[in-house]
């Protein structure tokens, strides 16, 4: 399996860390809804196809990457710095005046 | 009298074996049935057996959506054992050893158990006081456990690499002598004849593809051979839970499929006699009555329903064969395979009723479930016949994770390819 660092090129998943799927965004840190916690910390989509996730090229850039890739036969159709791409929704759900 | 036997063996012989029945028929769906149970994998089965056996619940149907075992349960490694270190766990897997040990005449069918030992070996002593307060935790709980010393070891495991000088030196190791090895597919097919011939309808080929409701229960499924009706759905699907939740509607579950691989050499003369575990990394090997090694270690790491992994993983397995068994070096593979494992999020599984009215849950076995075949099934069974747990399985609900009374047996959070 190999992933296309958007900095590094090719290369092959030993270089990656898996952190995991993507869909997930931390809840507001003050929060203290455990329903939301729940969902965050142990519900997963887990889907057999196309899955958003989360890649660190830890024996590379050691940029954190969002890739889709697919499940079922492992071909990644995206990648791109996670910094980059989604996340839109955890900046409404970030307080005031919190650290970025 | 048993149907197999060794009259029958001798009379089967002398007729020219013409008269064997096939040990399951191959019935068309019926319209409905009291119970339906999704997945024809270890789990699907012995929880129809034991549902007709224990509980004379009879018009029950086993829906598989490929051949009978063409899951995990014909994937695995076949480890058995129940050296764990929580008491939910020890108890649980505790009472399926003891379902092990009487398997073979229950179902009149040898599934080869092998009481070969599980030996779990520690290389430094931080580990090997981890494997003493778990074995003491084991012993605790009446199930058997001793400590090794390395001179011990290496009389019991000639060829391991006990000097010194190895790159992971051996300080000793935890034993459970109960613990080994069974034939996967004899499980399958045993389990499988023992519901058929007590009526239970298996149907392979057999996909289900949605969840009929009424309201909020579950009153049936939709198959790839039509709808199929059911006062109980119970859902046994090992990795495919998720996907086969999601019909339900219920689009997330405390649970990540994962690929495990698997590997098998070429037949050796017989030099490893125990079920052996490397402790600095993931590696676990036994030696079949073949001959070959059958052995594994970590998942591929990464979500998976793909049934087959990458080479660093291949790579990884390899080097921590030869770390213990230099020996080992030239030694041919065989085969190597995948399977998708349900990873949960503590590493321990989830056997209930719900999560909808009409729907029983069974699932989360991460790459361990082969030896909960038996408990598994039998508690299965317990808790669609009567609506509530038995108290083997009574804490492996779902919404431990809601109400913080996680069994997490490694401690090692909610990362399910670390477990
Ligand atoms: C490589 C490997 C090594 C392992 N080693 C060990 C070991 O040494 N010891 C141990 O204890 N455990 C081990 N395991 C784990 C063990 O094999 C599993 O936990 C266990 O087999 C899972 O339960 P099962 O047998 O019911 O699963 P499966 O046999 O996977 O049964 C699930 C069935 O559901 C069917 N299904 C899925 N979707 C549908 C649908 N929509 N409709 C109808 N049917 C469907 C599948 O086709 C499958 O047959 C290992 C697993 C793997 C992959
Ligand atoms: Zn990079």
């Amino acid at each position: 399996m190999l992933i296309t660092c958007p900095y590094c090129g090719p290369r092959d998943v030993s270089e990656y860390t898996y952190q995991g799927d993507g869909n997930r965004t931390r809840p507001d840190p003050a929060s203290t809804d455990q329903e939301v916690w729940n969902a965050y910390v142990y519900d997963r989509l887990n889907p057999a196809g196309e899955h958003h996730e989360i890649w660190q090229h830890s024996g590379g850039c050691r940029a954190h990457l969002a890739v889709t890739r697919n499940t079922l036969t492992h071909v990644v159709s995206s990648v791109s710095f996670a910094r980059d791409a989604g996340h839109k929704k955890s900046d409404s759900r970030r307080k005031t005046g919190a650290k970025a | 009298m048993a149907e197999y036997s060794a009259f029958a063996l001798l009379k089967n012989a002398l007729t020219g074996n013409q008269d064997w029945k096939p040990a399951w028929r191959k019935p068309e769906p019926k319209p409905a049935y009291d119970v339906i149970i999704i997945g024809g994998g270890g789990h699907g089965l012995s929880t129809a057996y034991y549902l007709a056996k224990e509980f004379g619940i009879t018009n029950v149907a086993v829906l598989e959506k490929g051949y009978l075992g063409s899951g995990n349960v014909g994937r695995n490694t076949t480890a058995v054992r129940s050296n764990y270190l929580l008491p939910e766990n020890v108890r649980f897997y505790e009472h399926s050893m003891k379902l092990w040990e009487n398997l073979s005449h229950e179902l009149n069918y040898n599934v080869m158990f092998s009481q070969r030992g599980c030996l779990n070996l520690a290389h430094t002593p931080g580990q090997l006081d981890d494997y003493a307060r778990r074995g003491n935790a084991m012993r605790h709980e009446g199930v058997d456990a001793e400590l090794m010393t390395p001179a011990q070891i290496a009389k019991l495991v000639p060829g391991l690499d006990v000097s010194a000088s190895a790159r992971f030196p051996i300080i000793g190791g935890l034993m459970q002598r109960r613990a080994g090895t069974a034939r996967h597919d004899a499980v399958a097919w045993g389990y499988a004849r023992g519901a058929d011939r007590r009526g239970v309808d298996i149907l392979e080929n057999c996909e289900v593809t949605g969840f009929i409701k009424d309201g909020d229960r579950v009153v049936g499924v939709n198959t790839t051979r039509g709808e199929i009706r059911a006062g109980k759905v119970a859902v046994a699907v090992a990795g495919h839970t998720g996907h086969v939740m999601r019909m339900a509607g219920i689009d997330t579950m405390p649970i990540e499929s994962h690929v495990l691989q698997a590997f098998v050499s070429e037949s050796l003369k017989p030099f490893l006699h125990t079920v052996l575990t490397f402790g600095m990394g993931h590696f676990y090997a036994s030696q079949s009555d073949k001959g070959g090694l059958v052995y594994g270690g970590d998942l591929d790491g990464y979500n998976s329903y793909a049934q087959r992994g990458n080479l660093p993983i291949v790579e990884e397995v390899m080097s921590e064969m030869l770390a213990l068994f230099p020996s080992l070096a030239r030694v041919r593979v065989l085969r190597s395979w995948g399977g998708v494992c349900d990873m949960s999020m503590d590493g321990s599984p989830i056997i209930t009723t719900g999560p909808l009215p009409g729907m029983y849950l069974n699932c989360g076995w991460c790459y361990g479930g082969f030896k909960a075949t038996p408990a598994s099934g039998w508690c299965f069974a317990h808790t669609i016949a009567r609506d509530e747990p038995h108290e083997f399985n009574a804490p492996f609900t779902l919404d431990r994770f809601q109400r913080g009374t996680i069994i997490d047996d490694k401690g090692q959070g909610s990362t399910p390819r670390l477990h």
